[in-house]
C-alpha cells in the first residue's frame, strides 16, 4: 500500500521547520547552556553565557532569529519506502519550502549562486538535501539551519589506519584548536569516523543530529566522546573563546566500517546556536 | 584585569577615551557605528587600489562587523550580531590607516591586526557572538549609505544606544584571548 503526500505539504512544514529552528533554540540545548552556566570557572564566561541564554528568551518570546546568520539550509530526509511523493516535484517542493519560510520568517538571504561571483540568490535556496529510503511509509524531514561560523572550521583528513584512536583523538583536537574563539563558543562537535571520504564528512554532520549531549550507544565510542570533551575543555578557550571551562557542551562521533588501508575522520563544528527541528509526516 | 562595571564611550571616539580603555573592559557604545563585512571590505579594499576616494570619510568612525536579517515590520533592523572578525584581517591594516577607530565583531584577530591596532590607536571590541535578538535592542535607527546592491552587506549606519561591547584588544597590545587561554587552560 502506497501513502501519497503532496509536494505542497512538504513544502508548509520545510517552510514552518526553517521558522521554528531559527526562533526556539531547542530544550536540549538550552538544558546544557543553563548547567554550563553553573559549572563555568570564569567570571566573564558566565556573563557571556547568561547572555545567551537572555538572547534564546528573546527570539522563542519575540519570534525572532536567535543569530543573524540564519545560515545555508541543510536538509535530511527519510524517506519511507512506501511513500509516493504527488502534486510536484520532491526537490523542488523543498526548496520551495525554504523560500518561503525565509522570506515570511524575516531570516536573512545567505547563499550566493556561484563559489568566484558570488551573488546572493536572495531566496536562501538551494538547500543542501540528504535522502536517505528506509522501510516504512512515513516521510521525516529534519531542517537544519547551519551557520558558517562553525562549517568554516570543519575539517577532514585520511588518517593512516595505524595512527587508531590516538590519531583520530590528535586530529579532532588540533581541529578544536584551529577554531578557537571563533566558532562562538560553547561549541558541539560532530565526528564522523570510517566510510569513504565523503562519507565520513556525512557522518560528521549527522552526529550533529542527535539530541546534544546523548552518548552513541557503542561504551567504546561513548567512552571516546567523554573522553575528548574533558580534552576540549582543558584547552581554556571557555564561552566565546574569552577564557574559560567550558569551550564544548557536547561531541558526538558516529563510525562506519572502513577500508582496510584507511581511517577517514571529519571534525563539524556547530556553535551553541544549535538550530533544528523535524516533522514525521 | 576584569573591571565589571560597564562604562559608556560615545562616538566619535577620540585618543583620550581610547587610550583609557584595557582589555577586558565592558563598554556601552552610543552614537553612530557603520556596518561593514566580507564584501563590503573587498570593494573598499577594490577602490583603495584603484585610488578611487571613498564614499565616506572613515576617519574616527566604528565599524561593526554584521549583516542583519531583514526587519520585521515595526523593527529598525532585524537580529544584528557580530560576525567572526578574523575573515576582515586581511583588509584590517589598510582601513585602520585611514582613521577607523573602533572595530566589534567576534572572535580573535590575527597578529597583523593586533600590531596595526597598536600603531593606529584604535579598539578591537567584541560583542558576544550568537547573541542577536538582544543585541539587536540597543540599534535604534539604520539607513544604507553605501553598497546597496550587496543587500545585507550593504554598508549601513546604524545609531546605537548603551550597545553592549567588550575590550578585546586595547592599544597597548593587551590579548582577551590569549590571557583568558593561558588562565585557564589545564595542563595536561
Amino acid at each position: 500500500m502506497l501513502k501519497h503526500i503532496q509536494a505542497q505539504t512538504i513544502t508548509d512544514n520545510v517552510a514552518r521547520l526553517c521558522q521554528e529552528a531559527n526562533y526556539c533554540l531547542g530544550k536540549d540545548v538550552l538544558t546544557l547552556l543553563l548547567k554550563a552556566k553553573e559549572e563555568e570557572y570564569s567570571p566573564l564566561g558566565k556573563e557571556v553565557l547568561q547572555q545567551v541564554l537572555e538572547n534564546a528568551r528573546i527570539a522563542r518570546e519575540e519570534l525572532v532569529p536567535l543569530c543573524q546568520d540564519t545560515g545555508m539550509t541543510v536538509i535530511f530526509v527519510e524517506l519511507g519506502q512506501q511513500v509516493c511523493i504527488v502534486g510536484g516535484d520532491f526537490t523542488k517542493a523543498i526548496n520551495e519550502g525554504v523560500r518561503y519560510g525565509y522570506k515570511e520568517g524575516y531570516l536573512r538571504m545567505s547563499v550566493v549562486e556561484h563559489p568566484f561571483k558570488r551573488k546572493n540568490t536572495n531566496d536562501n535556496t538551494p538547500a543542501v538535501i540528504h535522502v536517505e529510503i528506509v522501510p516504512g511509509d512515513k516521510l521525516k524531514i529534519i531542517v537544519f539551519p547551519k551557520g558558517f561560523g562553525g562549517e568554516n572550521f570543519s575539517g577532514l583528513k585520511m588518517l593512516l589506519p595505524g595512527e587508531g584512536k590516538r590519531g583520530v583523538k590528535k586530529f579532532i583536537l588540533q581541529q578544536v584548536k584551529l577554531a578557537g574563539s571563533n566558532p562562538c563558543p560553547p561549541i558541539i562537535v560532530g565526528v564522523g569516523i570510517g566510510g569513504t571520504f565523503e562519507k565520513s564528512a556525512l557522518l560528521a554532520k549527522k552526529a550533529l543530529l542527535r539530541k546534544v549531549g546523548e552518548p552513541n550507544p557503542l561504551r567504546e565510542i561513548a567512552a571516546l566522546e567523554k573522553e575528548l570533551l574533558q580534552d576540549i575543555n582543558s584547552l581554556g578557550f571557555g564561552p566565546q573563546g574569552l577564557g574559560g571551562s567550558i569551550t564544548a557542551l557536547a561531541v558526538h562521533i558516529e563510525i562506519y566500517p572502513c577500508h582496510m588501508a584507511s581511517l577517514p575522520v571529519a571534525v563539524n563544528i556547530n556553535c551553541f546556536a544549535h538550530r533544528q527541528k523535524e516533522v514525521i509526516l | 584585569m576584569i573591571l565589571l562595571t560597564p562604562t559608556k564611550l560615545y562616538t566619535p571616539l577620540t585618543d583620550e577615551a581610547i587610550e583609557k580603555l584595557r582589555v577586558g573592559q565592558r563598554v556601552l557604545l552610543n552614537g553612530v557605528v557603520l556596518t561593514a563585512r566580507d564584501a563590503a571590505h573587498k570593494k573598499l579594499n577594490k577602490l583603495l587600489e584603484l585610488g578611487v576616494k571613498l564614499p565616506f570619510s572613515l576617519q574616527g568612525t566604528v565599524i561593526y562587523y554584521v549583516a542583519p536579517t531583514p526587519a520585521k515590520p515595526g523593527q529598525v533592523i532585524g537580529s544584528a550580531g557580530p560576525t567572526t572578525s578574523s575573515r576582515m584581517d586581511i583588509y584590517t591594516p589598510r582601513l585602520l590607516a585611514l582613521g577607523i577607530k573602533g572595530t566589534i565583531g567576534h572572535g580573535k584577530r590575527s597578529h597583523q591586526v593586533v600590531r596595526s591596532l597598536k600603531k593606529y590607536k584604535s579598539v578591537y571590541f567584541i560583542a558576544v557572538g550568537g547573541t542577536a535578538a538582544l543585541i539587536t535592542k540597543s540599534i535604534k535607527a539604520s539607513r544604507v549609505i553605501a553598497f546597496p546592491e550587496l543587500g545585507p552587506e550593504a554598508i549601513h549606519e546604524l545609531i546605537v544606544e548603551n550597545f553592549p561591547i567588550i575590550v578585546a584588544n586595547d592599544i597597548f597590545g593587551g590579548d582577551i584571548y590569549e590571557e583568558g587561554w593561558k588562565r585557564y587552560a589545564l595542563k595536561s
